[in-house]
């Protein structure tokens, strides 16, 4: 990448399922993004990486106005999804979060049953006509989850009773299940043991193409394995966005290998 | 964050990388030696020298196994990314190439005392310039990793094509004296062999270069150009008939 944050960034092949255009966020008088434009593929994961308060996480709760809840935040710029401007006053918050599901750095089921927690959310968008299409819904959603075999027998259960990366593999069960077109994972497994983190790396291979996928990871080997786009941001602002083989193995910006190689500090 | 360029965070990391250097440095210049030491036991006839060279092959074998070990263990313990990845996959390759290198100089010590008539083979009086050149190419090879020096690399890739030159022009001197002289059939397929080693040893020398342009550029080196009139084509085949 040739510098050019105020062009348009492919996100490859395709139409991008969002766009972002010269997005700029300010925590008060704090800047933490500059004009960032990127674009987000259906057909990709895209990974971000930095270091700890380079932004990535404020630019990915951009995406589903998860930044509307900061009172101080303000957000300047476009993001689009399919073409819809997310930040314009007629788009429906509520309707944007279902769309574009989010996934924690801690597992945060509802203190309810495994089938509640994958439920509430078809139930409050009465996606489901009637108790048989709701127990389908809860089951597939549970099955891409990979979380199924583990649980069908004790759907009665409560959430908060699974391990923490069933639970993880709960709380996205719980996004798949109102048919979300983007998934937005926030530090996902960094909560979690290795394996734990596998299943979960396994299920975000298994889904990916059906809904678009962006992840905030410190990780960087996770980010190698499980991304095909990587951006990196430092200090707000994004150094480089291209292809994760080439990030990974032969970064165009010296600042971006420095990260990668460990060398900052 | 400030890019230093040059620390890793985990120092070990750094020692790691400095050991396998001095180990790529140490198995280069040891074949480099073997490969003098072997064409100078054959010009003086000398079985003793030959015969350390066959028994030092064992030190070049045991720092490639120590080369691999370190290099799968970095690998394995820091999961390196970009120019540290390809660093180490560079290092992992050269070495087995180099200690290929080392065993064809083995195999030329190994033919000393199977020639006895040196004076009488003609050809011979090539070897000493050809082995000059390919012996040349590999410290080249191996200065350009110590130094991430890629034009170098590039430098060694062209330069092969002397060697190569070097080889077509014995190979037909050869043939010729093994025509003229039927009894030194034998004695001259072993200084053909010899001349192939010392082909086979600027290869390798190219094979490192690439590498070593690989590991400092992320991409792969641009192909040799060749020529493409008849006798180009007859030197190609030539050369490349035991690739």
């Amino acid at each position: 990448m040739t510098n050019s944050k105020n062009e348009m960034i492919s996100a490859g092949d395709g139409s991008p399922k969002m766009t972002t255009r010269n997005v700029n966020v300010f925590y008060g008088d704090k800047q933490a993004i500059n004009d960032v434009s990127i674009d987000v593929n259906m057909d990709n994961v895209t990974a971000f990486i930095g270091p700890s308060g380079c932004g990535k996480s404020t630019f990915l709760r951009c995406l589903n106005r998860m930044n509307d809840t900061i009172p101080i935040a303000k957000v300047t710029g476009e993001i689009t999804l399919e073409g819809e401007d997310i930040y314009s006053p007629t788009m429906d918050v509520v309707q944007l979060r279902a769309r574009v599901g989010m996934v924690f750095q801690k597992p945060n089921p509802f203190p309810k049953s495994i089938y509640d927690n994958v439920a509430y959310g078809p139930r409050i968008h009465g996606l489901a006509a009637g108790k048989d299409e709701l127990d389908n819904i809860v089951e597939t959603s549970l099955q891409r989850a990979g979380l199924w075999g583990e649980v069908k027998d004790r759907l009665l259960d409560s959430g908060t009773a699974l391990s923490g990366g069933q639970q993880q593999r709960l709380c996205i069960a719980r996004a798949i299940a109102v048919d979300p077109e983007v998934i937005l994972m926030d530090e996902p497994c960094s909560a979690l043991d290795p394996i734990a983190t596998a299943k979960i790396e396994e299920l975000i291979h298994e889904i990916r193409g059906r809904y678009a996928i962006v992840i905030v990871t410190h990780n960087m080997q996770q980010a190698a394995r499980v991304s095909q786009r990587t951006a990196f941001f430092h200090l707000g602002t994004l150094v480089e966005y291209g292809e994760t083989s080439e990030i990974f193995t032969n970064p165009t910006e010296t600042q971006t290998r420095d990260y990668i190689t460990g060398r900052y500090g | 964050m400030s890019p230093t360029g040059t620390e890793h965070t985990v120092k070990a990391f750094d020692s790691d990388i400095n050991e396998l250097r001095g180990m790529v440095a140490e198995i280069g210049g040891r074949s480099e030696q073997a490969i003098a030491k072997s064409m100078r036991a054959l010009e003086n006839h000398d079985l003793v020298l030959a015969a350390e060279v066959v028994a030092e092959d064992k030190l070049i074998d045991d720092l490639e196994k120590r080369i691999d070990d370190l290099t799968f263990q970095t690998i394995a313990l820091r999961a390196p990314m970009a120019d540290d990845l390809r660093e180490l996959i560079a290092t992992f390759k050269i070495s087995g190439v180099v200690e290929r290198i080392g065993d064809y100089a083995k195999n030329i010590a190994k033919r000393v005392p199977l020639i006895t008539q040196a004076h009488s083979l003609g050809p011979i009086s090539l070897l000493p310039s050809m082995s000059k050149i390919a012996s040349e190419l590999v410290r080249d090879s191996l200065d350009a990793f110590a130094r991430r020096d890629a034009d170098l690399a590039m430098e060694v890739n062209r330069r092969d094509q002397i060697v190569d030159d070097f080889y077509n022009s014995i190979f037909r001197a050869v043939i010729t004296h093994m025509i003229e002289n039927p009894k030194d059939i034998g004695e001259a397929a072993h200084l053909l062999f010899i001349a192939k080693n010392l082909e086979r040893i600027g290869d390798h020398a190219t094979n490192v270069a690439e590498m070593v342009y690989f590991a400092a550029t992320g991409e792969p080196m641009p192909e040799r150009s060749r020529g493409d009139n008849p006798t180009d084509l007859l030197d190609d085949a030539l050369s490349d008939e035991a690739d």
